[in-house]
């Protein structure tokens, strides 16, 4: 018995041929955010409660702006293909699930930017 | 939608909902939905409140003790205290799936032995840090 929605085979949804890449995109950013992570973790032990200038001296050095970058690349591009596949599990209406799918993508790329923006002008100001 | 695809929708076999009446709560399934809350809440909270405090260190100290300043009200601290817990649990869930993605550790007892283990030592790890960031410690 085809299972399928006729629909979504004309569409060629159901096997949008992207799953591995998806999988593979999901634990490829999780591995890389093992170390980043820890080094986040030691950053907000290292500066809380320091003083303004303290914070932005951590931030303005190469291994820190680095390793800065590295972590929002690899957090929001797990973000993007996380909340990609809850959103397929839960929401199967139209146009909802494609506005939602939209605006996550929107947060991701909105996110990213303003992150690096900053971090950069952090770095330049060293 | 003809009566043969309405008939065939209607045939379709579902999976049960994992929480529900359906099945006993166990601890792998509760580990598993508590992955994605964590996962969901990390996102939507952890990713802003780390832009809007990179885009405050980076506007100079005025903007940047207006965030602290925000940050240390305390509906904020409790949010920080979440989110340090949600950080915790998430990674090294996390990494008990990227393990279980190799193939291993799938055997009800080692999964449970590993999951104990993410629940006390993500726990513990919260309480530490708030703890230490509290100045308590
Ligand atoms: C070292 C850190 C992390 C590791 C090892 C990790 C690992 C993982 C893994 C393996 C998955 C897939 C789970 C599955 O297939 O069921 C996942 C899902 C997810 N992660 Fe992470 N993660 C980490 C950090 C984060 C952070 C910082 C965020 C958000 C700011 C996040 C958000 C998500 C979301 C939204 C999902 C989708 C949840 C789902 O599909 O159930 N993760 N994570």
């Amino acid at each position: 018995m085809n299972m399928r929605n006729p629909l979504a085979n004309a569409r060629g949804h159901g096997s949008a041929k992207s799953g591995t890449e998806h999988w593979w995109g999901q634990r490829v950013s999780a591995l890389l955010m093992i170390p980043l992570i820890i080094w986040m973790l030691y950053t907000i032990i290292a500066i809380i409660g320091q003083p303004y200038q303290v914070v932005q001296v951590y931030f303005s050095q190469w291994i820190n702006s680095v390793l800065a970058i590295a972590l929002v690349l690899a957090m929001f591009r797990h973000i993007q293909l996380g909340l990609q596949v809850v959103i397929e599990d839960y929401v199967h209406s139209q146009p909802l699930e494609t506005i939602l799918q939209l605006l996550v993508k929107l947060f991701a790329l909105a996110g990213t930017i303003t992150a690096l923006l900053a971090i950069i002008r952090l770095a330049l100001q060293g | 939608m003809t009566e043969e695809t309405r008939k065939q929708r209607l045939e379709r076999p579902l999976s049960p909902y994992m929480i529900g009446s359906y099945y006993k709560p166990q601890l792998s399934s509760m580990l598993s939905i508590a992955h994605r809350a964590s996962g969901v809440f990390l996102s939507i909270f952890g990713a802003t409140l780390m832009v809007y405090w990179l885009v405050a260190l980076s506007q100079g100290p005025v903007a940047y003790h207006e965030a602290l300043m925000l940050l240390s009200a305390w509906p904020a601290k409790v949010l920080l205290g979440l989110l340090c817990f949600a950080i915790y649990y998430h990674s090294l869930n996390g990494i008990r799936h990227l393990i279980w993605d190799t193939g291993r550790m799938l055997e009800i007892k080692q999964a449970n032995l590993a999951a104990i283990i993410v629940l006390i030592a993500s726990s513990t790890a919260a309480i530490v840090t708030v703890l230490i960031v509290g100045g308590w410690l």
